[in-house]
């Protein structure tokens, strides 16, 4: 009966040990938090494959989606030989066609180029407003009055007027400019950016309200931390979840946004694709050709369902407490 | 507390005012004519005629003003003078007058001129009024129906995360809010109206609930609008409920709350939802005044008629008093309830000052 | 009043379904319970002088009548008249200055006072009040006076001769008020007057007992309606709002009304609707001419804004006939009617394609030739440079073609841009909406009257079946200009002092044969002599009616609700 245990070497306890392995890289965490995360690795993977599709497609499947072909309209996609042989069916137009004979596959990768650029710009534009004002606004004092008198402002402007308004004065500009989609496209995700970060704006600044009373951020004050640092370090990282959300929710509605508007007659010209126009010219004959509306839709939906994988898989790994669970 | 709602209220006069300017100007310089909607057989000269009929010959100003003046003096002594005689509660008192004016030429009192509508040329208010109905029973009800959804779909797919039913609701509300109401609304029709034949596809908005056949009609042309729309809500708040839930289960007060032997129920309903609840209490405030401004498209599917599609016939025929009076309403009601959620603020976490 | 409507439906249903199958248009008042009508605009008022727009026209119609209407075929018929006043007959006098309406005997309003001269004489007087805004101020155009004879006989007096003196108190346009219910309605006090305007008393087939503006009507049958037989429906719910798709499927797929009104909807879409089997889409003609206009002044953005789009600058490329005509030779318009409207649109070349009397046989247009169009550029010197778009002396031909927003239209528009695409075109289209396209405001570039765009598509029509006003639109200076503050009807910017002459001459003309003659001509001119306008499709209406509705006559040379009062149930 030896007592090993109590064996203890004083002075090797009180040493200074050098780590078995030299610390790792936080990042190098993250990223195996990350890959941890099946949902995420598959909603990213899903974002790069439609982003590759819609940026590569048009090289690969070189067919104009504005081309007309009158006589192979309400070409049903291949798939639908499976069960029904008298479908009228097109080797060369694997998705079918629409009702004036344009290739559906290739109006939804021009269709996806748009909704995505359009999706994530007025997404990316209207994130960064809302947080900056959120943030601005519940951090210092002086400024809250003012930008949420703003926020209230905006949320109350009617969308309809303000975009007929934009349009008749900047259309001409920015059309010579950039030409008439390009213009139409500043237009558009600047307009839908600028109304739709009230939320973010007010959701973030709740939460720095309830946040910079809390005891860290005294404490980092109280060191003499600059106003910056507390919000890059302290706050920021705090709010990160909501902001996840607001990302996710602010792709399908810049999304959806973008169709009512081409709906409206303010959007892109007539003949330009884009997933949400897609999906709405496609509901009157929802029942003779469910492709037309299926296609898009599981297409905006899959990628705002890949975005909202990805923002919680970021999120996790981001967060140390969830980090190594 | 008091000291700041009392100082809100004050500051939110001005900001109003602010808005309602902005709110014209933009109405203003929108392009866009009431006559847009009249036949092209109907020649200029008469379009110009009924313009001016409109009072659109006035300088803008001229406009603003008198709009204003109709909205905050006017209205409000036709609605003393309706409660005073018409109302339940107050109907008792003596009949006032306040919105009579005497007019020497005819030597006699007549009403005094309301904000009227280019379309109906009839008092706006009085159609805003008549459209309430409907969108409470319709946009109201979904929103109830949706937060009460949301929410314990959001606290339990937070508390059980990653689980199956996490999963699941993921999926569901996520798909649910990128498929727009344009689609889900007729798709609805095609299944439940047209293929079984069980629902009413358009609402009635003349039908009078009096009894159990008639509440069960009512129930029925209600249901696929409030489906649809309570798609849209649930997955907004479930959304953020979960995440906020997450943030906070993890904090260290939690593990406190559990060390000190608290039973989980209290744990989680109590103390880690209420430190939860900033966020989600921003949304629905936020929510709440476009209960008021109505679901144009839905509404627009189903012919509810509610305040969503006032607002968007408006739009169309450029009827600019009807537009600016319901979206400045609208924006009375978004200062007041972001004017709640911030008193909420301090309830939920006693922390957060303003003074 | 809910439980005896109900009563009646019930008792009319067990009492008459055996003699249904017989003979269903028979019976008392009321007999066939309720009819639902469903509009997708929603009616806003239902005072016609108050507001221009055809929800609030054809839904008025039912309850107030003019003295005459047209019918199916455009041919006018008496409905509170005796018989329609002609020249034949001594109602309308020979130096065509004046028309003499005579009043049914008997004739009770709503509230059963008598209908008499005196409410004619009223009418136009509300109408013509200078500062009513009153929307058919154009029916009472050239009016020196109204005047009652007796209390039957009205005579109205026109400063000029009118060879269509059918203006005042004919057409859905302008029916006959109740003087009595709108006496302090005159001038500016019009618009104080809600309830009149909410509830006309009036002498049509129904009465209003709810006015929802902007959303429903309920009406039942009025007691003193002429024909004690009519209505056969006690009550009718007019509903308004929501989609052309969701009015006709509640018709076609789901029964729940049964009469639903322009259905504006692709062919494919109503013919798989009308497979719900439970009614039937019909369709009419009249003369609805969607149109191709060439600009021909230059609306280009370089220019200053008081030249752009006027008369000082002529049109780079569309100044010159040949490519004009290229531009619509290369059009192939069966194909945009198969797409777009089906058995409810033909073809057509010509801006008046009816009545009879005025359509012009102009065919020319109707088969697309895109090879003999190349040919024609070529031969005009404009010849294809490397990027395929056909130049001349550095004038490309790039054409911005605008329309309002509207599936269809849209679908044309692609159309269109793929056809001219083959002759060396180069098209960017724009679609605007409706409300700000239609609209006359002046401040805005997109209204179809400023027209800062090469070529612009929409629809137009006239009132009745006399197309004088209609043609005499497009006369020199009567373009839309800065000075006239864009206003203006004649759109192209044409100018032909020959066919100056011809609006003239026309005013004039009273003999049937011989307007017919000029009015050909002058749409020839337009059309497929200078091809300022280039006419794609004649545009029907289409409405469906439940199957079970009887009695449903289309009719779009008026309000398609004017013989409501003849509707009935029947068996099926």
């Amino acid at each position: 009966m030896t007592d090993i245990s109590t064996e203890i070497d004083p002075y090797a306890a009180l040493q200074d040990k050098e780590p078995a392995k030299p610390p790792r890289n936080q990042w190098l965490d993250v990223w195996d938090q990350f890959k941890k995360h099946k949902g995420a690795v598959f909603g990213g993977g899903f974002l790069v494959f439609i982003t590759l599709a819609v940026l590569l497609g048009p090289y690969i499947w070189n067919v104009d989606p504005q081309k007309l072909d009158i006589r192979n309209k309400d070409v049903r996609p291949l798939w639908t030989a499976l069960w029904n042989s008298d479908a009228k069916t097109l080797w060369h137009r694997p998705f079918g066609t629409d009702n004036l004979g344009r290739d559906l596959l290739a109006q939804m990768i021009a269709g996806g180029r748009a909704s995505m650029a359009v999706g994530w710009t007025a997404m990316l534009l209207s994130l960064s407003i809302g947080t900056a004002v959120g943030v601005a606004a519940g951090f210092f004092k002086r400024l809250d009055g003012l930008l949420m008198r703003m926020t209230d402002l905006f949320l109350s402007l009617p969308i309809l007027p303000l975009l007929l308004v934009a349009v008749t004065l900047f259309r001409q500009p920015l059309r010579a400019n950039f030409g008439p989609e390009g213009g139409m496209f500043i237009l558009i995700v600047v307009v839908v950016g600028l109304t739709s970060w009230m939320q973010t704006a007010r959701i973030v600044r709740g939460e720095v309200l309830a946040l910079k009373e809390r005891e860290f951020i005294l404490a980092a004050r109280s060191i003499g931390t600059s106003s910056r640092a507390i919000i890059m370090r302290h706050l920021l990282p705090n709010v990160i979840s909501p902001i996840m959300v607001s990302a996710t929710l602010g792709l399908a509605v810049a999304i959806i946004t973008e169709s009512a508007l081409s709906f409206l007659g303010v959007g892109f010209p007539s003949d330009f694709p884009t997933w949400g126009k897609m999906l709405a010219d496609a509901v009157p004959r929802m029942e003779q050709f469910p492709e037309r509306v299926l296609l898009p839709g599981i297409a905006i939906s899959l990628t705002v369902l890949g975005v909202n994988y990805l923002g919680d898989g970021l999120r996790d790994a981001l967060d140390p407490r969830i980090r190594g669970r | 507390m008091l000291t700041f709602t009392i100082r809100r209220l004050i500051t939110s006069i001005p900001t109003l005012l602010f808005i309602s300017i902005v709110i014209f100007a933009l109405l203003k310089l929108a392009p866009g004519d009431p006559m847009a909607q009249v036949p092209l057989t109907v020649p200029p000269e008469v379009k110009q005629k009924m313009r001016e009929a409109l009072g659109l010959g006035a300088p803008a100003y001229v406009q603003y003003f008198k709009w204003l003046n109709q909205f905050f003096i006017v209205e409000p002594q036709f609605l003393i003078d309706w409660m005073t005689r018409d109302s339940a509660l107050f109907g008792w008192l003596p009949d006032t007058q306040f919105s009579m004016m005497y007019d020497p030429e005819l030597q006699k009192l007549v009403p005094q001129q309301r904000t009227i509508s280019y379309q109906t040329r009839s008092p706006i208010m009085d159609i805003v009024i008549q459209r309430i109905p409907q969108t409470l029973w319709v946009v109201g009800l979904a929103y109830v129906v949706g937060i009460l959804i949301a929410l314990p779909i959001g606290i339990y797919s937070a508390y059980r995360h990653y689980s199956v039913f996490d999963q699941a609701g993921t999926f569901i509300t996520m798909v649910g809010f990128s498929i727009p109401p344009f689609f889900t609304g007729p798709l609805l029709i095609v299944i439940f109206s047209v293929s079984l034949g069980w629902l009413p596809s358009i609402y009635d908005t003349t039908h009078v609930v009096e009894n159990w056949a008639s509440f069960k009609y009512q129930l029925s042309q209600m249901i696929l609008p409030v489906m649809v729309l309570a798609l849209q809500t649930t997955a907004q708040i479930s959304r953020y409920m979960r995440a906020s839930m997450l943030d906070n289960l993890n904090q260290d007060y939690v593990r406190t709350a559990r060390a000190k032997g608290l039973k989980e129920n209290t744990v989680v309903m109590v103390h880690v939802l209420r430190n939860s609840m900033i966020p989600v209490i921003t949304v629905i405030a936020l929510g709440v005044p476009s209960i008021f401004g109505g679901a144009i498209i839905t509404e627009n599917v189903f012919g509810v008629n509610g305040i969503g599609q006032l607002l968007i016939t408006a739009l169309f025929a450029n009827d600019t008093p009807m537009v600016m009076t319901i979206t400045f309403i609208f924006a009375i009601m978004i200062v007041a309830f972001n004017l709640i959620a911030d008193v909420l603020y301090g309830v939920l976490d006693p922390r957060i000052r303003y003074d | 009043m809910k439980l005896r409507t109900f009563l009646l439906g019930a008792i009319a249903t067990t009492a008459f379904a055996p003699m249904a199958m017989a003979d269903a248009h028979e019976g008392e008042r009321g007999r066939d319970g309720e009819v639902k009508v469903i509009y997708w605009q929603a009616p806003s008022i239902l005072n016609p002088y108050l507001s221009g727009g055809t929800k609030d026209i054809e839904s008025s119609s039912l309850i107030i009548e003019p003295m005459g209407r047209y019918d199916q075929d455009g041919n006018p018929v008496p409905f509170l008249a005796t018989e329609i006043p002609t020249v034949a007959n001594g109602g309308v006098s020979e130096d065509l200055t004046s028309i003499t309406w005579k009043l049914q005997e008997g004739l009770k309003w709503s509230d059963g006072s008598d209908v008499t001269s005196a409410d004619l004489v009223f009418t136009a007087k509300y109408c013509m009040d200078p500062e009513g805004g009153c929307a058919q101020l154009a029916k009472f155009e050239g009016v020196e006076s109204v005047e009652a004879i007796d209390a039957l006989t009205t005579k109205v007096t026109f400063t000029t001769p009118k060879p269509n003196p059918y203006g005042p108190f004919m057409g859905g346009q302008s029916p006959v008020i109740q003087a009595a219910q709108f006496a302090d309605c005159l001038g500016a006090r019009a618009p104080e007057c809600t309830d009149a305007n909410f509830g006309p008393i009036g002498t049509g087939p129904f009465v209003v007992t709810n006015f929802k503006p902007n959303d429903v009507i309920q009406l039942v049958a009025n007691d003193n309606f002429r024909d004690p037989n009519k209505p056969a429906f006690a009550s009718m719910t007019f509903k308004g709002g929501g989609s052309a798709e969701a009015s006709g499927r509640a018709v076609l797929e789901t029964g729940e009304f049964d009469y639903a009104w322009n259905l504006q909807l692709a062919p494919d879409v109503i013919s798989k609707m009308a497979e719900g089997g439970k009614g039937t889409p019909i369709s009419a003609f009249g003369a609805l001419v969607e149109r191709l206009e060439m600009n021909l002044t230059n609306p280009s953005p370089d220019l200053p804004a008081e030249t752009r789009a006027t008369v000082a600058e002529p049109h780079p490329f569309l100044s010159d006939i040949a490519v004009r005509e290229a531009l619509s030779m290369a059009i192939n318009r069966q194909e945009l009617v198969d797409v777009g409207y089906g058995d409810a649109g033909r073809p057509t070349c010509n801006l008046v394609p009816a009545p009879a009397l005025y359509a012009s046989d102009n065919t020319g247009c109707l088969t697309q030739d895109i090879a003999g169009s190349n040919a024609m550029l070529e031969a005009a010197g404009w010849v294809k440079g490397a990027d395929g778009i056909r130049a001349k002396d550095g004038v490309r031909i790039s054409i911005l073609f605008q329309t309002s927003t509207n599936a269809v239209r849209q679908d044309f528009q692609a159309l269109i841009k793929d056809s001219w695409n083959q002759i060396g075109v180069e098209t960017e289209l724009r679609n605007l909406d409706g409300s700000v396209f239609f609209g006359g405001d002046p401040g805005s570039p997109d209204t179809f009257q400023k027209f800062y765009a090469d070529v612009e598509m929409y629809a137009n029509v006239f009132d009745g079946t006399d197309p004088q006003n209609y043609l005499a639109a497009y006369r020199c200076g009567n373009e839309p200009k800065p000075s006239s503050q864009w206003q203006g009807e004649n759109i192209n910017r044409f100018c032909d002092p020959a066919y100056d002459a011809m609006i003239d001459e026309l005013a004039k003309t009273g003999d049937l044969e011989k307007r017919g003659e000029l009015g050909k001509k002058m749409n020839d001119m337009l059309t497929k002599d200078s091809f300022t306008i280039v006419p794609l499709v004649d545009r029907g209406r289409v409405s469906a009616h439940a199957n079970s509705l009887g009695g449903v006559i289309l009719n779009v040379f008026d309000s398609e609700l004017w013989n409501a009062a003849d509707w009935y149930r029947t068996g099926n």
